[in-house]
């Protein structure tokens, strides 16, 4: 998970060929740039901070790219760097890929991440409100604020708890998507799904959440998968395609027993 | 002048909050909750949780967050844990201790009344979290596990993994996104606010601008609430994200929001040291970390440059354990970043720069094995190797403080409402609970205490006194006005044919900042820089250059803005430390110290709060005072000896 590099490496040059896009319903290209006096510390967000300093100075326009925490965690950076979403090392994001992971003098192509659930909407920036409206869907305990018992009066097998955080990780990038030539989501809601089907406080609404986040994963586009896991390989957490077979287990439980469960008559009444 | 009345109860310490909620809170009838309108600004743990409490409740809310989703806010990267008195562990916690240990971490410059609710509602905050399905560690026995943060000599707090705040705020954004799904939560996201609205004095409605379109839009409410975050970003260089700005908080001062103690800023100890001049951000290591890692400069200065490696025992100096020995590597941060810089003025400083310290884990390896603190804290170590590309299992790390959190905000009473009544202000962009230091996983604590269990409860008694539909309309003159401003502002900077990119701008504003306003202030270097912030703005406003237009995404157009906000907001920061004649937690006036080089406070003269009111720009605002007066905990020479 973590890059195998070396700081000592001599690299102040590299030509950048960037995906200019100027709106969502504008024709987009790859435009060529060179990143010179480039330090090999420095990140390629950093690298293209001064890209864009130099062409602000030049009376162009800066490249809009998405960014913000800088350290892997906020998943809003989505660059896919020669053809890799996040670039070429496992378990980082863009913000956490070097200079000193290339070569001088190498091209390297970065684009936005491309899925018709994330539309482009300057280059290299997407829409991904879709990854929201399936967490909006189901992705959650309803608990109300104040409701909650004791925390120590649910007891969590340490196990899953390990489990439970392992899938919890998920940062929301969509790099799974961006990678999957169907475009598929099944990482990112098997990350959710499974938090919860780990957890006693999910038992309740185990059934209901999955049936109606894997719905609204349909409903808004995403692909089907076809289990080769380049989800997972792209994924800056590397969270694990084993739970998207969890997913499967979950969403098919999920639906046996809603074709057999006694829907309550009561149609109403009560506060 | 403003008038400031902090409205705390009155009564035994203990019972004030339970009391008040009981006796004196008005109610909302459920009935009419639905009629209330209420704008939240931002999504971190203090919006998420407000929004999404409020929507249970009943009342309308409306939620804007200038990211593309509430998730993305900072608090995800926050990193070792939260507090609560839960004892747990059986060692001594209690509310009465965690208040106390709160009380004086912030050097006895907060309110008792705030503090000590603080730490009543800790536990119920991790009740909320536990049932929300949030994964905190756990002992085998499926019981939560707790470790110890600095300034306590108790372990109190909980932590999932080294990711505490992305778990605890993607809870908080899961109880919004059921709400937001429920339709009790109306989410508007890419909007970034951009002034408030007052009708007859009051709060009532804000200004966005959207930052995919550019579209200025105006909206109106019954209330409006901010939780916006902190304003570190003003030093450029910081733990903070890239986005982070004070622009709300900003607006609502200059709209007669008073601002409390600004020149309170907390420098972390442990962040990654800067390597390069085009750097972006600094790197926090978490403080938990002082859990196991063991703090060292080398005792010789011509070891300084020397592998770690090959210096041996006898010839390291464990400054903290010496220095501190009933707190030693958990003394609180703005002890901790002063004794580093200690020694690294005394030329003892390692790595390539001289402005570092090491963080070594050699004896927590012999302790519990390579794997175990792994398992404890795997995920940081794996961020140092990502930046620094050593690794810290085998090397000692190296550390320095960094700018990380600010103790200052918006001033609020003991309802979390600023003087400006109908305007709520929770989580870090408020003043109240921290004093002039925060103590770790106590952040964490303080955005969803406001959030989940204290602004639903005060906004009714606020809303009870405003007569249901009474709600302005944003066809009103004042929004109007606003609007207008906000769009004028965006077209001078889009026009400006200037020279000098945003960047640069903030960057020597950033280095203004750290020189004079950072860990050691003196009067002469504060005078220097309300003399050297105001030439920065003006050439600022003379030579920036904005590319592109209003119309699309344009992140310079967004910058610029809050650059602009940063270059007032520093102005006053530097007036704040300049008019506090003494040194009392992350300020620190190097004239009033102790000779060992602690912080010498001086109660009689500035046991008080100073909440600043803006009186125009160019005009020197008006320094009000808020006494405060402790009257259960007696004030102390704050020593972690």
């Amino acid at each position: 998970m973590v890059a195998e590099t070396s700081s000592t490496k001599n690299i102040s040059t590299l030509t950048l060929r960037v995906w200019r896009q100027a709106g969502p319903d504008k024709p987009g290209k790859f435009v060529n740039y060179q990143a010179k006096d480039l330090n090999p510390n420095m990140s390629l967000l950093e690298m293209l901070d001064v890209v864009n300093d130099e062409l602000t100075l030049k009376g162009e326009e800066p490249i809009a790219f998405a960014h913000d925490c800088r350290e892997g965690i906020c998943g809003t950076c989505s660059l896919v760097i020669d053809g890799k979403p996040h670039g070429p090392h496992r378990g980082v994001a863009s913000c956490q890929t070097y200079v000193r992971s290339f070569r001088e003098g190498d091209v390297i192509t970065i684009e936005p991440f491309r899925a018709k659930p994330f539309p482009v909407i300057k280059d290299l920036i997407t829409e991904r409100s879709a990854f929201d409206k399936i967490q909006q869907a189901g992705g959650f305990v309803s608990v109300r604020t104040g409701a909650a018992p004791d925390a120590n009066s649910i007891p969590v097998p340490k196990d899953n708890a390990e489990l439970a955080m392992d899938a919890a990780a998920c940062i929301g990038c969509g790099a799974c998507v961006a990678a999957c030539k169907n475009a598929s989501a099944m990482l990112f809601v098997a990350a959710k799904v499974s938090q919860f089907s780990l957890l006693p406080q999910g038992q309740p609404e185990r059934d209901r959440r999955v049936l109606a986040m894997v719905g609204k994963m349909d409903e808004l586009g995403f692909g089907s998968c076809t289990n080769q896991y380049e989800c997972s390989a792209a994924c800056p957490k590397t969270i694990s395609h084993d739970f998207i077979a969890r997913l499967n287990r979950e969403y098919f439980a999920a639906s046996l027993r809603s074709s057999f469960k006694p829907a309550s008559l009561s149609t109403g009444g009560g506060a | 002048m403003a008038k400031l009345e902090s409205k705390i109860p009155s009564g035994p310490l203990p019972q004030k909050w339970s009391n008040y909620k009981a006796e004196s809170l008005k109610l909302v009838n459920p009935a009419n909750k639905r009629k209330y309108e209420i704008i939240v600004v931002g999504a971190g743990l203090a919006g998420a949780s407000a929004a999404a409490t409020l929507a249970e409740l009943g009342y309308k809310v409306k939620n804007f967050v200038y990211h593309d989703s509430p998730r993305r806010a900072h608090s995800i990267a926050a990193q070792g844990g939260i507090n609560a008195a839960k004892n747990y562990q059986n060692d001594g916690d209690s509310v009465y201790r965690l208040f106390y240990d709160t009380i004086k971490g912030g050097d006895y410059r907060s309110r008792e009344a705030n503090v000590h609710r603080l730490a009543e509602v800790s536990v119920n905050i991790i009740d909320q979290c536990v049932a929300q399905g949030v994964p905190f560690a756990r002992e085998y026995g499926g019981l939560l596990a707790n470790r110890s943060f600095g300034g306590a000599q108790v372990s109190r707090t909980f932590y999932a993994r080294g990711q505490t705040g992305q778990q605890l705020l993607l809870g908080a954004y899961s109880a919004l996104s059921k709400m937001v799904g429920a339709g009790g939560v109306e989410l508007f996201p890419n909007e970034e606010v951009s002034d408030l609205v007052l009708v007859d004095g009051q709060a009532k409605g804000i200004i966005t601008r959207n930052l995919n379109t550019g579209e200025i839009r105006r909206w109106a409410a019954d209330a409006v609430v901010l939780a916006t975050g902190g304003y570190g970003n003003v030093f450029n260089l910081s733990t903070y994200a890239r986005q982070s700005h004070a622009t709300a908080i900003w607006r609502a001062y200059k709209r007669g929001a008073c601002f409390g103690n600004p020149c309170y800023t907390q420098i972390h100890p442990t962040c990654i040291p800067v390597s390069g001049d085009y750097q972006s951000k600094l790197t926090l290591m978490s403080e938990s970390l002082r859990n196991d890692g063991r703090i060292w400069v080398p005792k010789k200065k011509e070891d300084a440059k020397k592998d770690p490696n090959s210096i041996p025992e006898e010839d390291r100096d464990y400054y903290l354990e010496r220095i501190y020995p009933s707190f030693g590597n958990l003394a609180p941060r703005d002890v901790s970043s002063r004794a580093a810089m200690r020694m690294c003025d005394e030329g003892r400083g390692v790595g390539p720069t001289g402005l570092g310290v090491y963080l070594d884990f050699s004896d927590a390896i012999k302790r519990l094995g390579e794997d175990g603190v792994r398992e404890r804290y795997g995920n940081l170590f794996d961020i140092y190797h990502e930046i620094t590309d050593e690794n810290g299992y085998k090397t000692p790390m190296r550390i320095f403080p960094a700018v990380h959190y600010t103790m200052g905000g918006l001033w609020v009473d003991y309802n979390l409402m600023s003087n400006v009544p109908g305007l709520f202000v929770l989580g870090e962009a408020n003043f109240s609970d921290h004093g002039a230091n925060r103590l770790g996983a106590s952040a964490l604590m303080q955005g969803l205490a406001d959030g989940y269990f204290v602004i639903p409860y005060t906004i009714g008694n606020y809303l009870a006194t405003q007569k249901p539909g009474s709600r302005p309309s944003a066809d009103r003159p004042e929004f109007k006005l606003a609007e207008d401003g906000v769009r004028d502002v965006a077209n001078r900077l889009l026009g400006n044919n200037g020279k000098e990119t945003v960047a640069s701008f903030h960057k020597r504003l950033g280095n203004i900042m750290w020189k004079y306003c950072g860990m050691a202030r003196t009067k002469e270097g504060l005078e220097k820089a309300l003399q050297e912030i105001p030439a920065l703005r003006k050439e600022f406003w003379a030579n920036v250059k904005v590319p592109g237009d209003g119309v699309s995404i344009n992140q310079s157009l967004e910058r610029a803005t809050r650059v602009a906000d940063f270059l007032e907001l520093g102005e006053l920061m530097c007036r704040d430390a300049l008019t506090r004649e003494e040194s009392c937690g992350g300020h620190f006036r190097e004239e009033y110290q102790y000779p060992d080089g602690e912080c010498k406070r001086d109660d009689e003269k500035f046991g008080h709060v100073a909440a600043w009111e803006y009186q125009g720009d160019g005009k020197e605002p008006l320094r009000n005072v808020e006494a405060l007066n402790y009257e259960f905990v007696k004030m102390s020479v704050r020593s972690y000896k």
